[in-house]
């Protein structure tokens, strides 16, 4: 059986303490998803034994995307713009691709305003971890329908939306993006292993995890409650993960579990909730994903993952040192070429 | 006006008349994509080989092919650079526009035109050279695309036979545009000679001759996209982002060139990375981000692109994050005239995003200065932690520009207060926004510093010296203050004003590619109408202290500009006591073509009242 996350150690291995992964104390609201995926993060990363410093955090603008504040204070944050966060993470981790990137958002800064950014992300596989912390709403500016709104889902007001939503899985799964999974903010375990395996996965990794907004959308009527999301929530695999540094092997029953070797030597087992998912299909991802709509399931778990597309980094045949450090040696060509830069003017 | 009024001579006293050398305007009216490009630079790189200092203009539409288009070439012993008004020699190849070229030529002047247009009844002041060019070209091949591209050589050949251009030039500028390329090289020399050739029958009836000289030794020619490109190449460029527009696509077209070629490494590994952006907004994004990351990083764009620029702008500004940005100037509002140059961005580009954002801006005016500035803006944008732009133009940027060859930087790279962590190990602290030595340039770490202490939290909100969120009004008020103290530091740091002249009491005042005009207005203003003037070029916003001492050593100062509104001169105002900046006196003007010294010279004389 996947195993719950093991209690927790005083250090882990490369000697940090929980502590050493933590952030300023929180200011979102109290029961707000968004401060439990925080949580989780820290507890990945810490499990992980990440080096915080390694770590480069990303966000827009929101309520979501103010929570890098509350997670890894020893890690650089970015804190950019509304919708703008993908072409600021893409240029730092161009200008040094030794950090981990993660990037966090929300459905507005995603889906709304950071749509274009969004969807060029995902074609690069730039090699970042990109959370959308998904709530349905506008968190920040008080309650406004976001485009991941469920068609019939109401507003506190009785506004109804009457819109598709965009589903950014199926978009991220299309456009390249090498790691996908839908997840909730609640689900601890699910979310827990999908996180340590997006720490392990090189590639875009994208997860949309549903993050209920207590203030503004947590009413009846609204899709992205606690209560429905608790509710419809419709587990695609039991996730469980397996670092690198662990050696732990258990054998399933064939044809019951689908074993994913990450680029750190690291291991996901996804044991099938549903007969005939596999998460190496694009197709059979992005048709699931459909049936979930019309049969209003939250559908969660890994729905896509490729451990062999080349990441934007590789394809840019960039060197081992990041860019941002290389000596004037490297980057300054000798005076003889501007010599012969010069004669061929003449 | 004495050395302009050219007298209207009757054609056929034209052979006896003196003959003018080394001065001249001529220009080529021929059809977008018609592959007159090659020509054009052949018969500028003739003149230029034969040691006679020539500038070259292309006004172009915003078509791919079809529409007309001009190309101007003007020759000057006295080593002017800028746009003459004044067309001496036209060659005619657009029916369409045939009529008007025509009118536009100067009294006294000559028409080389395609022989069909039967042009030579529309005026009876110029010598019109009626030529059968595509009879010319027929001997040398019969395909009729081939066709269409050799008719543009032949009227260099026609050009060398009446201007008494060498032949022997001809046929190496010919070589040097076509290198390796044999078939279009053979191709073009025939086509040069027929040309040549063609025109033996022609009897000489206009007085304009191009001489040997001696003025263009060790001298390169090249456009400002391009030298722009490397000096960001030499700067040591390691993140380049884009999205095409008009006229910056080809600085960056040209970078990837060089860096392909001088920057990647026996391994195979490149020391830079390109990123062909969804839009500007990403594009700028990419540079914030790398320049926080501490990479060097540049974008370069053209007015609608600035526009969109504008919000990370201000993040940058305000987070204070280096980044270079190239505008190379074009005409708007709006998509305006896409291919005609202005000095338009200037003022919404010193301020660009909202609040209190204030940018520091470079201004080439020479080829060199697209190179040198490059070089100078990454430094600039790295010591004051700050978005730089560089404002160049369509002019500069897409035309050739004869140059003195550039310099290789002798500076090392400069990449301003960043601590390490063997710093943090030594200092104990580090607070990001804390002005430690009080010039309003704080010290930076970059992510990934290997140090505990090395991390902050890069935002657009309010903060305190920590990074911390802060609504503090002293917070918000002292990182306003020390942000306005770090730009009054900028002032003696960037390029310097250059002067010239010697203590008259007007003052004119450029920047960019007005600088040209001026120059030659000046000369103009002195021999015509006895005007002198003190002439001051700014470089960089914010001004030096010297511009302000300009001004208080002048009576009055002409602001002279390409754009409507005499944005330098608005910004000028701003920054003057009120009675220094009451000697502004502003000649701004925008019609998409570069500005010309006749123009000045005439304004400023009115204004003066002589
Ligand atoms: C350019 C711009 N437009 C509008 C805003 C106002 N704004 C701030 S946050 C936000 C929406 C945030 O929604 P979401 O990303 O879903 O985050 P949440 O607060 O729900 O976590 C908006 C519209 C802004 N900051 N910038
Ligand atoms: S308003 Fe909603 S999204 Fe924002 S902090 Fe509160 S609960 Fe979270
Ligand atoms: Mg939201």
């Amino acid at each position: 059986m996947a195993s719950a996350p093991p209690a927790t150690p005083r250090t882990n291995r490369i000697g940090l303490s929980v502590l050493d992964y933590r952030g300023l104390k929180t200011t979102l609201c109290a029961g707000c998803g968004h401060n439990a995926i925080s949580e989780r993060i820290v507890e990945a990363m810490f499990e992980m034994g990440v080096r915080p410093e390694r770590v480069a955090k990303f966000s827009g603008i929101g309520c979501s995307s103010k929570s890098p504040a509350y997670f890894l204070s020893r890690s650089h944050s970015f804190n950019a713009l509304h919708g703008r966060m993908p072409s600021v993470a893409t240029g730092a981790l161009l200008a040094n691709r030794t950090l981990i990137g993660l990037g966090v958002s929300g459905d507005g800064d995603t889906a709304s305003i950071g749509i274009g950014q969004f969807v060029h992300l995902m074609r690069r596989n730039l090699p970042i971890i990109y959370i959308i912390e998904d709530n349905g709403v506008y968190g920040l500016t008080k309650g406004q329908f976001s485009a991941t709104a469920d068609l019939g889902s109401t507003l506190k007001t009785g506004i109804v939306n009457e819109l598709l939503p965009i589903d950014t899985c199926a978009l991220a799964i299309q456009l390249g993006a090498t790691f996908v999974g839908r997840s909730f903010s609640g689900d601890k375990k699910q979310l827990h292993a999908m996180l340590q395996a997006a720490i392990a996965h090189r590639g875009t990794v994208m997860l949309d995890i549903i993050s209920p907004c207590v203030t503004f959308n947590d009413h009846e009527g609204s899709t992205k409650s606690y209560a429905y999301v608790k509710e419809h929530d419709e587990p695609l695999q039991e996730l469980s993960f397996v670092p690198s540094f662990e050696d732990i092997s258990v054998e399933y029953a064939p044809g019951t579990t689908v074993d994913v070797a990450l680029h750190d030597g690291s291991r996901l087992r996804l044991r099938k909730l549903e007969e005939g998912y596999d998460p190496r299909e694009k197709v059979v991802a992005v048709r699931r994903l459909m049936e979930a709509h019309a049969q209003s399931e939250v559908l969660t778990g890994v729905l896509y993952v490729d451990t062999s597309a080349e990441s934007f980094v590789d394809r840019l045949h960039l060197p081992d040192r990041p860019l941002a450090t290389l000596p004037q040696e490297a980057v300054r060509p000798p005076r003889a070429v501007l010599d012969e830069v010069m004669e061929a003017l003449r | 006006m004495a050395e302009l009024a050219v007298a209207v001579r009757d054609p056929s006293a034209l052979p006896g008349g003196d003959p003018v050398l080394n001065d001249m305007t001529i220009q080529v009216a021929t059809v977008n994509g018609s592959g007159s490009q090659s020509a054009n630079t052949v018969l500028l790189r003739t003149i230029f080989q034969m040691g006679v200092p020539v500038s070259g203009k292309n006004l172009f539409p915003s078509n791919i092919a079809g529409l007309p288009t001009w190309y101007s070439v003007r020759a000057s012993k006295d080593g002017y650079l800028a746009r003459k008004k004044e067309v001496d020699l036209l060659v005619a190849m657009n029916a369409e526009t045939a009529r008007e070229d025509v009118a536009q030529v100067r009294p006294g002047g000559a028409v080389v035109y395609d022989a069909p247009l039967g042009l030579a009844q529309l005026r009876g002041d110029l010598a019109f050279y009626p030529v059968p060019f595509d009879k010319l070209v027929g001997s040398i091949t019969g395909d009729a695309k081939l066709k269409k591209l050799l008719r543009n050589m032949a009227y260099v050949g026609v050009l060398a036979r009446l201007l008494e251009l060498e032949m022997a030039e001809v046929e190496r500028a010919i070589h040097k545009q076509f290198g390796k390329k044999a078939k279009a090289l053979e191709l073009n020399l025939a086509a040069a000679h027929a040309g040549f050739e063609g025109a033996a029958a022609l009897q000489k009836r206009d007085p304009y001759l191009i001489r040997r000289m001696d003025a263009t030794r060790g001298k390169v020619i090249v456009d400002g996209n391009s030298a722009a490109a490397l000096g960001a190449l030499f700067a040591g460029v390691t993140l380049v982002t884009w999205y095409p527009i008009t006229p910056s696509s080809s600085l960056v077209e040209t970078l990837i060139g060089y860096l392909r070629k001088y920057r990647i490494g026996p391994d195979g590994k490149a020391t830079f990375a390109v990123v062909q952006a969804e839009d500007e907004l990403a594009a700028i994004g990419m540079v914030i981000g790398a320049g926080w990351a501490g990479a060097r990083a540049m974008t370069a764009t053209a007015g609608p692109g600035i526009s969109l620029m504008a919000e990370f702008a201000g993040l940058g500004y305000f987070a204070e994050v280096p980044a270079v940005v190239f505008d190379v100037q074009r005409v708007g509002p709006s998509t305006g005239l896409p291919t005609r140059t202005s000095q338009g961005d200037v003022l919404s580009t010193a301020f660009l995003s909202h609040g209190d954002t204030q940018h520091i801006l470079l201004f080439p005016a020479t080829v060199e200065e697209c190179f040198s500035m490059a070089v100078e803006a990454f430094d600039l944008a790295e010591g004051f932690q700050t978005p730089v732009f560089v404002l160049s133009d369509l002019d500069l940027g897409m035309n050739n520009w004869m140059s003195d060859p550039f310099s290789y930087p002798e500076q090392p790279i400069r990449r301003g207060k960043v601590l390490s962590k063997e710093d943090l190990d030594r200092l104990g602290e580090f607070a990001r926004y804390k002005d430690v030595d009080g010039d309003g340039v704080t010290y930076r770490t970059l992510p990934g510093t290997d140090h505990p202490a090395a991390a902050y939290f890069t935002r657009g909100t309010g903060h305190d010296e920590h990074a911390r969120y802060s609504e503090r009004a002293e917070d918000w008020e002292g990182n306003l203050e020390r942000l306005a103290r770090k730009m009054d530091g900028a002032r003696s740091a960037v390029p310097a004003p250059i002067a010239a002249g010697k203590g008259a009491r007007l003052g004119v005042l450029a920047y960019g590619t007005s600088h040209h005009a001026i120059v030659e207005a000046r000369d103009e203003l002195r021999r015509e109408r006895g005007i002198e003037t003190d002439y001051l070029r700014v470089r960089a916003f914010p001004f030096a202290r010297e511009v302000h001492a300009f001004f208080e050593s002048h009576e009055r100062v002409y602001v002279v500009e390409q754009n409507r509104d005499g944005q330098l001169a608005a910004l000028l105002k701003l920054d003057l006591a009120p009675e220094l900046a009451a000697r502004v006196r502003s000649i701004a003007h925008i019609t998409g073509l570069p500005l010309d010294a006749r123009s000045v010279t005439e304004e400023l004389a009115m204004m003066e009242g002589r």
